[in-house]
């Protein structure tokens, strides 16, 4: 882990790019890339617990929507203003993950992927449950006249797009940071022998728990962020799917790699796609990609990148 | 304030130290003693409970009765990465390291942890490979060394944390002769800046290197003394030695 | 409907209920004890048993013109088969292959999930489809009241149940017991136990683990798909039923504890009834919420269930 020049040149060479694309893209992908864009915080987020970490949680759906609805539901029923909206949304992320963090890391292995599965569920239920308030399934529309953020028309397209790149462009150095760094070093080092780090001194439950609080802000951040750029909030974003959905990118994209949630989600995206066009059953596609995945590629793409040809990819 | 005492409190010691796992007594109330700056070997039969008690000092196991004091501090309730951050050091039996990260990661993360401002985290980590003589291949995956340099780097790893105590747990076992020349020499000169305790099965290396040895036997010390005393100890010869 | 007649038809459709998920529940359990990994796609495998019962008797029924109960019984017979064989095959070619590693596996399975599913939308199509019971009278039952010479029966209006609703928990009952037999009588069963308790030994004495797995996979799996066959007629298949037994099953293996057979049909009877009960006093969802957290907090706080003992 010697110097952060090649890295950052990297990554400030892909930030670069995307900007760039901001006036570049046709219309469609304009929109689709502020989509990916946001969803890669998201992925970001979950790839700092399972990727560089080593936990695998299913339950990852439960930080997107906290970050949802707690910018929502204040938003549509307390008439709050975009901005505090939006970082209420981070802090109900950290929040409820370190609630989950609390009970869940009692747990390791498959018992840590289970317990995470049921209170993501049990958060989707709860959206269900309150349907008076959240609308459930079908969701709430936020009005374009509050998606205002500092002044800027967050609606429409540049802005959107510019909004989604700074937050995946700050959130991807943010996480560079991380995992370059000695905290960071401890992460992974509780990933390829707990015991072992634990034996060097370290709080290895001080460090998953923050961990978990860290990619519940990212997961909520993202969650927050989609809701204010696409005005729509539903109980959808909740469930299982959008639990397994990061998995799959990060596994795709790279896991352990700053760039593989990126690769990871907009090849999904586009895979997806481009297959809903000729069936309904695109998840078919997810399901084989996550089956060849596992078998053949487990390092995902990037992953296998590093190993076979340039190792210092952070 | 009584009256100054003419020794310095023990390093490490225990008082009536005990653990049971259901009806079996694996430590059995052991008072022990480790003054700093020397080298205690700990030996005794299998089943003798030098795993149990050896758990107990470093808090992967808490006991069920008793006491734990280390460098003036109870620390009887304090878990693993406590003590270790208090300046113990660890080997284990079967040598644990990070097999997929590199030999620079591995001492880096002994070292940061006690890395002043000032310090470059870099030279540090090259210092302490120097010492075990694994400074030419920092960025080599730790997986790819043989066993014998495995132990090696664990041993660097527990050299970088600057410990007081160093707990080396069968540190021979799997090396060549030659590499347990070595090793002897090195335990002589990191001796001189730490404590050091061994449990070994060797005793050719118990007996060149120990200040002192403890005999443990059925979870109770069996004799205590310098390796001429316990070599011709009659109730070690029949626990242990075979006469 | 009095409280007393509405519990008591409440625990009959629990007790329906309950027949069905310890059925579905063993299988899962089995495949968690005896290979200690976690199969997400075993709720498709029980949507499959539905979906073929339906495949074979509408087959029956349309093209050899039979009367309802033959394509029920050919459906009993040919879905588990069919459905143990796919699982079978996916053991051998995907689970073999990750070397049973619990996170691979997950994800494998978790993708399994997905490609049955969608197959079967493709296949199936997305509209519920209704399976004939091969019989069905109308049972009125009495409940206890008091009269002007005490004690005396009524038929309340409303409480009643069906011939083939006693034949599912008849039918459950046989095969549970079926399934203990051949545990602890038989070879194949004592080859399953050994297996769990200790992998490495049993492979020391010869026991071909590999082929241990597949048939344990397979067995998993026609269980939950005869669980299927058997609740078909009363509720009709449908590609996305295969969450609710999922969810219901974890719990109970969760509550019940691993490797217990009693474990596992205590905690399906505890969940079958209870779920059927508590839905009479409380919303559905907030049943089910309370499920979810209680499966967690018992994961957290108490790993080996109920009735499991996992040494500490």
């Amino acid at each position: 882990m010697t110097g952060f020049a090649k890295p950052g040149a990297l990554h400030l060479a892909v930030a670069l790019l995307l900007l760039a694309a901001n006036f570049l893209l046709p219309e469609y992908h304009h929109g689709a890339m502020a989509r990916v864009l946001t969803l890669a915080v998201f992925a970001l987020g979950y790839n700092v617990m399972f990727g560089y970490t080593g936990l695998l949680s299913l339950g990852h759906a439960l930080f997107f929507a906290a970050g949802l609805y707690g910018m929502g539901l204040p938003m549509q029923h307390l008439g709050l203003d975009a901005e505090p909206a939006f970082f209420l949304g981070i802090a109900s992320g950290a929040l409820v993950a370190a609630a989950v963090g609390a009970l869940a890391l009692r747990t390791a292995g498959v018992a840590f992927m289970i317990v995470t599965l049921m209170f993501a569920q049990a958060g989707y239920l709860t959206i269900l449950y309150f349907l008076e308030y959240t609308r459930g399934d079908e969701g709430f529309v936020i009005a374009r006249e509050a998606r205002f953020f500092f002044g800027l028309d967050l609606a429409a397209p540049d802005v959107r797009y510019l909004s989604a790149w700074l937050l995946f462009t700050v959130a991807m150095f943010a996480v560079l940071a991380l995992v370059r760094s000695p905290a960071g070093r401890v992460l992974v080092a509780i990933r390829e022998n707990e015991e072992r780090a634990r034996m060097l001194g370290y709080d290895v439950a001080r460090y998953k728990l923050g961990a978990i609080v860290i990619s519940g802000a990212l997961c909520g951040a993202a969650g927050a962020a989609y809701g204010l750029l696409f005005g729509y909030v539903g109980a959808t974003f909740a469930s299982v799917q959008y639990s397994i959905l990061p998995l799959l990118w990060v596994l795709l994209g790279g896991a352990g790699t700053v760039l593989g949630p990126l690769l990871g989600v907009t090849f999904m995206f586009y895979l997806i796609d481009l297959s809903s066009g000729i069936t309904d059953a695109y998840m078919l596609i997810a399901g084989a990609a996550l089956v060849i995945l596992t078998l053949f590629a487990p390092a995902g793409l990037l992953g296998e990148l590093r190993r076979r040809a340039l190792p210092w990819l952070p | 304030m009584t009256a100054p005492s003419a020794a310095p409190e023990p390093l490490l010691s225990t008082q009536g130290v005990t653990r049971w796992f259901g009806g079996l007594c694996a430590v059995d109330h052991v008072d022990f003693t480790l003054p700093a700056g020397e080298i205690r070997a700990l030996i005794g039969p299998n089943g003798a409970g030098k795993s149990t008690f050896v758990g107990l000092l470093a808090g992967r196991i808490l006991p069920s009765e008793g006491r734990v004091r280390f460098a003036g501090e109870d620390v009887t309730r304090l878990p693993a990465h406590a003590r270790m951050a208090r300046g113990m050091a660890y080997t284990f039996q079967i040598t644990s390291i990070f097999a997929n990260l590199s030999l620079f990661d591995n001492v880096a993360l002994a070292v940061q942890r006690r890395l002043a401002p000032g310090q470059s985290l870099g030279s540090e980590v090259e210092a302490a490979l120097a010492r075990v003589g694994l400074d030419d291949r920092l960025d080599q995956p730790a997986g790819d060394l043989s066993y014998g340099h495995q132990r090696l780097l664990e041993i660097a790893m527990g050299l970088a944390q600057r410990p007081r105590l160093l707990i080396l747990d069968e540190p021979t076992q799997g090396l060549s002769d030659g590499e347990i020349e070595g090793f002897k020499a090195l335990v002589r000169e990191v001796a001189r800046d730490a404590t050091v305790l061994l449990i070994e099965h060797n005793m050719d290396v118990v007996m060149s290197l120990a200040d002192r040895i403890t005999v443990l036997d059925m979870g109770a010390v069996l004799a205590e003394g310098t390796p001429a005393e316990i070599h011709a100890d009659p109730a070690v010869q029949r626990a242990y030695l075979g006469g | 409907m009095d409280i007393g007649p509405y519990l008591l038809l409440a625990s009959l459709e629990g007790a329906v209920l309950a027949a069905v998920l310890s059925l579905t529940a063993l299988g899962l359990s089995l495949v968690f004890g005896v290979m200690r990994v976690v199969n997400v796609a075993h709720g498709e495998f029980f949507m499959l048993g539905a979906v073929a019962s339906w495949f074979v008797a509408t087959f029956v029924d349309e093209t050899l013109g039979a009367p309802a109960w033959l394509g029920f019984a050919a459906a009993l017979a040919c879905a588990p088969l069919a459905v143990g064989a796919l699982a079978w095959a996916a053991d051998r070619l995907v689970l073999e292959r990750v070397g049973y590693d619990p996170e691979r596996t997950i994800v494998a399975t978790i993708g399994l999930l997905y490609i049955i599913q969608q197959a079967t939308l493709m296949g199936f199509g997305p509209d519920a489809r209704p399976v004939q019971p091969p019989f069905n009278h109308r049972l009125a039952l009495p409940w206890v009241e008091w009269g002007e010479e005490g004690l005396a029966l009524y038929w309340p209006w409303g409480l009643s149940t069906t011939s083939y609703k006693l034949f599912v928990i008849g039918a459950a009952v046989a095969l549970l017991i079926g399934v203990w037999l051949v545990l602890s009588r038989t070879r194949l069963g004592l080859v399953m136990r050994a297996t769990q308790f200790d992998r490495e030994t049993a492979q020391a004495f010869g026991i071909p683990v590999d082929r241990v797995f597949a048939m344990t996979f397979a067995i998993g799996a026609g269980l939950a798909a005869v669980a299927a066959v058997l609740i078909v007629p009363i509720q009709q298949a449908h590609y996305l039923m295969g969450g609710d037994p999922l969810l219901l099953s974890f719990i109970v293996v969760i509550i019940g504890g691993l490797g217990s057979l009693r474990g596992t049909v205590l905690a399906a009877l505890l969940i079958g009834m209870s779920d059927g009960i508590i839905s009479v006093f409380f919303s559905p969802t907030l049943a089910k919420i309370l499920a979810t957290l209680l499966v967690a907090m018992v994961l957290v706080f108490r790993p080996q269930g109920l009735f499991g003992a996992r040494p500490a």
